[in-house]
């Protein structure tokens, strides 16, 4: 039973991935890092559909030039260098083409001797040769500065935005895909790059141009300026018209690009499935109207993305033509010289295409400077809150851990922790047990301040974790999260992240502990092997198990172990269980776990249910109040 | 594969895009030498009327090569879209006939890669094709007749140019595209960079280690700024480079043709005419080595295309003997299968596999991962050919069957499993789309999962978003369990479906097993013991081969194995 195509693209369209690929106006085959296919992973899904980057004007135009500005500013002395290699470049053409005048004039004519003509034409090549040589030299060095002013503006963006997502709460993260933030980078970051490599100076180049022609023009005969200058408003009406209808058609093609790749990337991912389900011949419709809408609308897209050169460029041989005719009118007339001609025709044929190349940048000016400026909003955001003025900071932390009466809610107003109270003494072990979604993880959270809580307190050796340096803190817990991450790298370099001065001997160590160094030095570089893609040439047991090495290595005094053995199976976690007594000695502990055998050892355990803890004590205590505890352990009820 | 294709029911498009591009061409090589009419006879005889007529012809010149070049852009873009989108729709019905073992070949990302990006860059590339695969080599063509035809002799001087060109260019792509292939494998590097620091935020956070991910960062930023500038460096170099070579062209000419015009044996108009040709020629050369990088790129893409359209189809049901055979009572059969994924590789996934199951049973198959439960029953519903022995349902060969019943009278929860964008509702009809919400309110009953839905403000009609990522992992494998339920399988299997579920949840579903599908088979793969338990069988697994087979009972006194892991999960329990 095939969807509509109307419900189709409403689905998949929210999805639209951007700029996955090129083909629109103004993004010719140009420089400019990729721009191409293959642009890395990620490839930005989320909200900021491609239409949006094309037409999103900034809000805020003024302010986003100025700190695009302060980027570069920093270079002015260059920048001024730039400008004049420009000039220069643009004097060196205009000039270049003018010597024609007088060359083709003397050449033809007859009244002088022939030796004569040929020393002059000699000596004009000579100059002509000197002219060419300064502008092609200003044009080298204006392009070669330029970049590197630009791309060092970009690296500076670049890092500046990486470092500021580093630092933002979690509270930011959770509400961003990584695709939106990828696109920040990918999308956003690029076209900025663009702007600075090629927009701004073909523009100023354009103008500079312009003016040029315009003005050797008028030098050189200003009636036949004049039919120029009867063009310009042609030329530009032709061209906006032109840029608004690829534009508008550009954003059609785009969306229905999002949908058909948003169907594409999901369909085949869940290929399995459409396999177990017969569901090909579905998938295979709903793609054709998907596939056929996107047909209609790149056909439109791509004929006015094509039209703007054969227009513009023969509406400027229409202008040739007219000069041609009229400057030759005037020659037989008597009333304009053969030399001049051959200039003015050169420069009228020339005319429309700085006109043409500044209207292109318009489009790509516009939408960096969207880009820009949906960068700096995020640059904007408020980091994780500074450490206040008296922060406490002990030599060591024991572990001795206390919630009194804490609430938390990720969400003003709903409430997921509600008046938490409990202590660890140094080296306890406190279990968690309870439904997913109960608040388990969350109190963990709180204990290193992923989240600051909303009333209540914590406190560690009786100090309150707000008023100890957050990085002093978080130093000193250890984490085994239930999302295992690995970084690309050498098991090895994945284990020391735990501790970055730690000696090989000590992650072998930590390896034994956490028994993951039977499964190690059975891998292909043993130590040394490279993980990649997170991981996904390993086993989710095994990824766990690295995960708890990397805690294991690290020397704090509170270890928080989340679910950190439920993909190891049964029989493997027996045999683990020794290392993980060996680490959790002296350590203050709190698990989380599905299984109940993995908690049964330790000091108190929390049963939590809707934010709240319904029972407290240990295994034996919590079996003879035959409360909650006692149901699931003995399976008369079980964990919903 | 045949791209004529793609091209056969669009040809008059690829015959008249070119062609409407000669015009333009004829076009751009005419105006020059009927300027030069307009010198050399115009202004020469101070021809007015002449030179206005000559005029004339250049304006309806100048709106004719219009019309070929919008035409041009018509025909171009209605021949390359249509080729990219009949492209596309084979492409993607070839994969959906992709057996598992082809899928498992390609990564997901390489494939939507394939439709996506190749297909994109082979439109774009079909588009230039027609635009100026005879434009480019046509004016080149044209100007360099008409500029020998002027004056063959100073012709001569494009015998020196056009080659330094050439090599300057040939150069210059050399160094430069394996500096732009290493700019993108940087930029790769970077975002790869990127995506995992954020993806693992909470890891830096926790660990204090975000100047270590700025250092890290930043090191992956340098690098691409280095090659971003040795790459841009090339271009920045090739522009002035061309203009030079262009610009000392054009001195020569100058200086050769002007003593010509001194010498008076070539008029003005051909000396100004030719200048023009020369730089007609060197465009159109530069425009060619263009032409020539894209058309590596497209050949790349094109090469993965045809990788994907070339693939051979391991499996299918064209030469099954019962096509019509349905999947009546349930039973299936093992005998002596061996499997392997890699097909020259020792280490068979399968090894001499046996096995009976009977209708209406309810067996469960433990063991630890990866000794092959899952592949084990990949098998029944023909997910992937054995390669010795036989797979029978209802004491037929499911190679006998075809595929579309079979797989009809197999319902299978995968291991990974996947909800796609839609409604609920949508979701569960892909069991069977023809299903009252009565039954889709059953099945989902069935699975425990009518409670959570009903708790949605928008209830079945609640939207899924890609992958089902807005649901909980529990819940996602409930709303797959009954997807699979609305199908009534004759054999469901459940391949470690109810890992994310709670013991509880779990029990309840297994409870209504036993009601609703009382005479389907129901095969469960598990880690927790409790959850095949109660089977009828029990089967033990181990490296590919079975160890055990027997109810609880049986195997806790005979299976060492099965015991293990009974200990490892239940001991505490006995304690108590």
């Amino acid at each position: 039973m095939a969807r509509s195509l109307e419900n189709l693209q409403k689905q998949y369209n929210s999805a639209a991935s951007a700029g996955a690929m090129g083909g629109g106006p103004g993004r010719g085959p140009n420089f400019g890092p990729g721009r191409g296919p293959g642009r890395g992973p990620g490839s930005g899904r989320g909200p900021m559909a491609a239409t949006n980057s094309f037409q999103g004007k900034p809000a805020d135009t003024k302010g986003t030039i100025v700190r695009i500005f302060s980027y570069v500013g920093k270079y002015w002395k260059r920048l001024i260098l730039v400008l004049l290699c420009m000039l220069l470049s643009t004097a060196g053409s205009l000039a270049g083409g003018y010597l024609l005048r007088p060359i083709v004039n003397h050449i033809a004519d007859a009244a002088t001797p022939a030796a004569e003509r040929v020393a002059y034409l000699g000596g004009m090549l000579g100059v002509l040769v000197g002219v060419y040589l300064i502008g092609i030299g200003g044009t080298y060095l204006q392009s070669r500065l330029m970049i590197g002013v630009s791309r060092t503006a970009i690296q500076n963006i670049r890092d500046d935005l990486f470092t500021k997502l580093e630092r933002l709460p979690l509270k930011f993260h959770d509400n961003q895909t990584t695709g939106e933030l990828m696109s920040r980078f990918t999308n956003d970051v690029d076209n900025i790059g663009l702007m600075l490599d090629q927009s701004l100076m073909s523009m100023f180049s354009g103008i500079i141009n312009i003016i040029g022609t315009l003005t050797m023009m008028v030098i050189t005969n200003i009636w036949l300026t004049l039919i120029t200058l009867v063009f310009i408003p042609l030329f530009i009406f032709s061209s906006r018209f032109i840029i608004g209808k690829s534009r508008k058609y550009y954003a059609a093609q785009q969306a229905a690009l999002g949908a058909a790749n948003g169907y594409i990337e999901e369909s085949v991912a869940g290929q399995k499935v459409v396999k177990v389900f017969n569901h090909e011949a579905d998938c295979v419709e709903e793609f054709g109207l998907l596939n056929g809408d996107l047909r209609m609308k790149q056909m439109k897209a791509m004929f006015f993305g094509g039209i703007m050169g054969p227009i513009m460029g023969n509406m400027s041989q229409v202008s040739y033509a007219l000069t041609a005719g009229i400057g030759g009118a005037l020659c037989a007339l008597g009333r304009f010289d053969v030399g001049g001609l051959a200039i003015f025709v050169n420069y009228s044929r020339q005319f429309a295409r700085p006109i043409n190349e500044i209207s292109q940048q318009v489009a790509t000016l516009f939408s960096a400077l969207a880009g820009a400026e949906r960068v700096f909003a995020v640059m904007d955001k408020d980091p994780e809150a500074p450490d206040p003025e008296d922060v406490q900071r002990p030599e060591r932390l024991r572990g001795h851990v206390v919630l009194d009466d804490v609430s938390f809610g990720y969400v003003p107003g709903r409430t997921v922790l509600k008046h938490i109270s409990l202590y660890a003494r140094p080296g306890q072990k406190i279990a968690f047990v309870g439904s997913t979604g109960a608040g388990k993880t969350t109190i963990t959270n709180l204990l290193n301040r992923f989240y600051d809580i909303d009333s209540g307190r914590i406190t560690i050796d009786d100090i309150d974790i707000q008023k100890l340096p957050r990085d002093f803190l978080r130093q000193n817990i250890a984490m085994v999260l239930q999302d295992t991450h690995l970084f690309t790298g050498t098991v090895m370099e994945n284990i020391r992240y735990g501790r970055l001065d730690a000696t090989d001997a000590e992650v072998v160590a930590a390896a034994k502990m956490a028994s993951a160094d039977s499964f190690i030095r059975r891998l292909s570089d043993g130590y040394n092997t490279v993980i990649e893609g997170d991981g996904a040439n390993l086993s989710q047991g095994q990824r766990q198990l690295l995960n708890i090495a990397r805690a294991a290595i690290s020397h704090a005094p509170i270890l928080v172990l989340d679910e950190a053995t439920s993909s190891v199976d049964t029989r493997t976690e027996r045999h683990i269980e020794r290392g993980m007594d060996r680490l959790m000695q002296d350590r203050t502990t709190f698990v989380i776990a599905h299984r109940l055998s993995t908690v049964r050892n330790a000091n108190a355990i929390m049963v939590l249910e809707n934010g709240e803890i319904i029972e407290r004590g240990s295994h034996d205590d919590l079996l003879a109040m035959k409360g909650r505890y006692y149901e699931l352990y003995t399976g008369k009820s079980e964990l919903t | 594969m045949k791209w004529s294709k793609y091209v056969r029911p669009y040809w008059k498009y690829f015959v008249l895009g070119p062609l409407c591009m000669i015009v333009e061409v004829l076009g751009e090589v005419l105006m020059p030498l009927w300027y030069s009419r307009i010198l050399n006879i115009g202004v020469e005889n101070h021809d007015v009327g002449f030179i206005a007529l000559t005029c004339l012809l250049m304006i309806l010149t100048a709106l004719l090569m219009m019309g070929g070049g919008v035409g041009g852009a018509w025909f171009g873009s209605k021949a390359a879209v249509n080729f990219a989108a009949d492209l596309r729709r084979d492409v993607y019905a070839k994969v959906q006939q992709f057996s598992f073992a082809n899928i498992d070949k390609y990564s997901t990302g390489s494939l939507v890669t394939r439709l996506t990006n190749d297909v994109t860059q082979l439109m774009n590339f079909v588009n230039m094709l027609l635009r100026m695969f005879l434009r480019a080599p046509g004016m080149m063509i044209g100007a360099l007749i008409a500029a020998i035809a002027l004056n063959a002799e100073l012709a001569r001087v494009l015998a020196v140019t056009i080659p330094v060109i050439a090599l300057v260019e040939f150069l210059i792509i050399r160094v430069g595209f394996p500096r732009f292939t290493a700019m993108q494998q940087r930029m790769d590097h970077l975002n790869s960079t990127i995506q995992e620091s954020l993806t693992n935020i909470r890891v830096v956070k926790s660990f204090v280690r975000e100047k270590h991910e700025d250092e890290k960062f930043a090191r992956a930023n340098q690098d691409l700024k280095d090659a971003a500038m040795r790459a841009l460096g090339v271009v920045i170099f090739m522009l002035p480079m061309m203009m030079l070579l262009m610009n000392l062209t054009s001195v020569a000419v100058i200086w050769f043709g002007g003593r010509h015009v001194i010498a008076g044996d070539m008029p003005l108009g051909d000396f100004n005419a030719f200048i023009t040709y020369i730089t007609q020629i060197l465009v159109s050369l530069m425009m060619m080595s263009m032409l020539f990088m894209n058309s590596s790129r497209a050949l790349a893409s094109s090469k993965r295309i045809r990788e994907v359209m070339e693939e051979k189809l391991d499996l299918s049901d064209a030469g099954a003997a019962h096509k019509d055979a349905r999947v009546a009572r349930g039973d299936v059969e093992f005998k002596h299968v061996t499997f392997r994924y890699y097909k020259n590789s020792e280490n068979a996934v399968l090894r001499d596999v046996s096995l009976t199951i009977n209708g209406g049973e309810t067996v469960g198959i433990i063991g630890s991962t990866g000794c092959g439960k899952t592949t084990l029953v990949s098998m029944i519903p023909r997910l992937y050919d054995v390669d010795e022995g036989q797979v029978l349902v209802d004491g037929i060969d499911v190679r006998d069957y075809s595929l579309y019943h079979l797989r009809e009278g197999v319902g299978m929860v995968l291991q990974k499993n996947v909800l796609f964008s839609g409604t609920i509702a949508e979701n569960l009809r892909w069991g069977d789309e023809n299903a009252t919400d009565a039954e889709m309110i059953a099945a989902a009953k069935s699975a425990q999962a009518d409670g959570f839905i009903r708790g949605f403000a928008d209830g079945y009609d609640r939207e899924l978003e890609q992958g089902g990522v807005n649901v909980s992992g529990g819940q996602r494998q409930r709303l797959c369990i009954a997807r699979a339920l609305l199908k009534h399988p004759k054999i469901l299997i459940l391949d470690d479906s109810t890992s994310a579920v709670d013991t509880a949840t779990e029990a309840a579903i297994r409870e209504s097993f036993k009601n609703e599908l009382r005479d389907s088979t129901k095969i469960i793969i598990a880690q927790r013991i409790t959850s095949v338990m109660e089977a009828d069988k029990i089967i033990v697994m181990d490296d590919g081969a079975i160890t055990g087979i027997g109810t609880h009972d049986e195997l806790l006194k005979s299976n060492t194995a099965y015991q293990e892991i009974y200990h490892s999960q239940v001991d505490g329990k006995e304690a108590a």
